[in-house]
C-alpha cells in the first residue's frame, strides 16, 4: 500500500519544492516507485526544479477533470528510474482541486506507486489543505526564523485537526521536521535560532537539517534536484534525510560549526 | 580592517536568537490555545452526532462541524449542523408517499 507524504510549511520560500524534489528523487534512487505531485495550481514550479518544464503536456487538473488519464500526464524522470512527476495546472484556479477529484487520482496512483509525495503550495488555502488532507506522513519544512517557525506550528495544528486522518479519528499524520537554510555559525553566535530552539518550540522529531548552501540555487538554476549533487553539503544532507526516513539511524550533520584552521580564520572562505 | 578584527576577536554573542525564541514561545503557546491538549473525543462526538441527526434528516459528514475554543477561563464547544434545503429533503418523502398510494 502506497504511503502519501505531504511536504508543507505554511510560509512560502522556505524550501518545500526543493525538499519535495530531492526527497522524491532520493526515494526513487533507493528503488521505490515514487511520484511527486505539484499542488500549487496556478503557480507551478516543481517542473522547473525537476528540470522537466518542457515536457509538460497534461497536468493534475486535467486528470481530475477526466480530460486526460494518468499515463498521459505523468512525466517520467530521465535521470532516475522509478520517478514520476505530476505537474500542477498553470492556467486553472485552486477551486479545480476538489476533494473527490484528488482522492480519486491518489487512489489510482496508489495502485502503481510505493510513495506519493505531495508538494504543497504556501498558505493555508485550498491547495495547501488538499495537499495535506490525504497524507499519512508530513515533512514540515521550517527555516530558523520567527515567521517560518510560527507558520509551521500553525500547519501542525491543521494537520492535527483538518487532515482526513484527524477527521476520521484514525492514527494522526506522522510529523517530521526538516530544518532548512541552517547556518550553524550564525546559530553559534546567537544570531539565529538553533536546531534545539526550533525543536523545543515545535516539539516534533527532526528528520534532517539542510545547511544554507549556494548549491541549492545552482542546482535549481540547472533543473537538477540538489540531492543529485551528492558531494555538496545540501546533497549529503538530503541523502541522510531520505535514509533516516526509511529507518536508518544516522547522526545529524552540518548542525555545528566546522573547525577552521588558523589561515582560514585569517583569510575567511569556506 | 573591521572584518579582520572581528575574525580574531569574535564579538560578544548577540541576544537576538534568544529574543526570537522567547517571542515564539509566547505567541505559539497563545495560538495553540489548547489545540495540542484538545480532547480526543471530538471525532467520536462528531460521528455520533452525525448518526443521530441522520435518523431524521439526510446529511453527510461535511455538514457537521464541531469546534472547541478556549477564551479566558471558558471552553466553548461549538456545534454547527447544516441541514439540506427544504426541497432536497422533500423529494424522497414525496416519492415514498406516492409509492405507498
Amino acid at each position: 500500500m502506497a504511503t502519501v507524504i505531504v511536504v508543507t510549511s505554511g510560509k512560502g520560500g522556505v524550501g518545500k519544492t526543493t525538499t519535495s524534489a530531492s526527497f522524491a528523487t532520493g526515494l526513487a534512487q533507493r528503488g521505490y516507485r515514487t511520484v511527486v505531485i505539484d499542488f500549487d495550481v496556478g503557480l507551478r514550479n516543481l517542473d522547473l526544479i525537476m528540470g522537466c518544464e518542457r515536457r509538460v503536456v497534461y497536468d493534475f487538473v486535467n486528470v481530475i477533470n477526466n480530460e486526460a488519464n494518468l499515463n498521459q500526464s505523468l512525466i517520467r524522470d530521465k535521470r532516475v528510474e522509478n520517478l514520476y512527476i505530476l505537474p500542477a495546472s498553470q492556467t486553472r484556479d485552486k477551486e479545480a482541486l476538489t476533494k473527490e477529484g484528488v482522492e480519486r487520482v491518489l487512489g489510482e496512483l496508489k495502485q502503481g506507486f510505493d510513495y506519493i509525495v505531495c508538494d504543497s503550495p504556501a498558505g493555508i488555502e485550498r491547495g495547501a489543505l488538499m495537499a495535506l488532507y490525504f497524507a499519512d506522513e508530513a515533512l514540515v519544512v521550517t527555516n530558523p526564523e520567527v515567521s517560518s517557525v510560527r507558520d509551521s506550528d500553525r500547519i501542525l495544528g491543521i494537520l492535527a485537526s483538518r487532515s482526513r486522518r484527524a477527521e476520521q479519528g484514525e492514527n494522526p499524520v506522522k510529523e517530521h521536521l526538516v530544518l532548512a537554510r541552517y547556518a550553524p555559525e550564525r546559530a553559534d553566535r546567537g544570531d539565529m535560532l538553533s536546531v534545539d530552539d526550533v525543536l523545543e518550540i515545535l516539539g516534533i522529531p527532526l528528520l534532517g537539517v539542510i545547511p544554507e548552501s549556494s548549491t541549492v540555487l545552482q542546482s535549481s538554476n540547472a533543473g537538477v534536484p540538489v540531492i543529485l549533487e551528492d558531494s555538496s553539503e545540501a546533497g549529503i544532507a538530503y541523502n541522510d534525510l531520505v535514509d533516516r526516513f526509511l529507518g536508518k539511524t544516522l547522526p545529524h550533520r552540518f548542525t555545528s560549526v566546522q573547525k577552521k584552521g588558523f589561515l582560514k580564520r585569517l583569510f575567511g572562505g569556506g | 580592517m573591521r572584518g579582520l578584527f572581528e575574525k580574531f576577536f569574535s564579538q560578544p554573542p548577540s541576544k537576538s536568537a534568544a529574543l526570537a525564541k522567547e517571542r515564539l514561545q509566547i505567541i505559539v503557546a497563545h495560538e495553540r490555545g489548547g489545540r495540542r491538549s484538545s480532547p480526543d473525543y471530538l471525532p467520536a462526538l462528531k460521528k455520533e452526532l452525525l448518526e443521530v441527526v441522520r435518523k431524521y434528516v439526510p446529511i453527510d459528514q461535511s455538514q457537521v462541524k464541531v469546534h472547541l475554543d478556549r477564551e479566558g477561563g471558558y471552553e466553548i464547544l461549538e456545534l454547527n449542523i447544516t441541514l439540506p434545503d427544504e426541497e432536497q429533503r422533500q423529494i424522497p418523502a414525496r416519492q415514498n408517499s406516492s409509492a405507498s398510494a
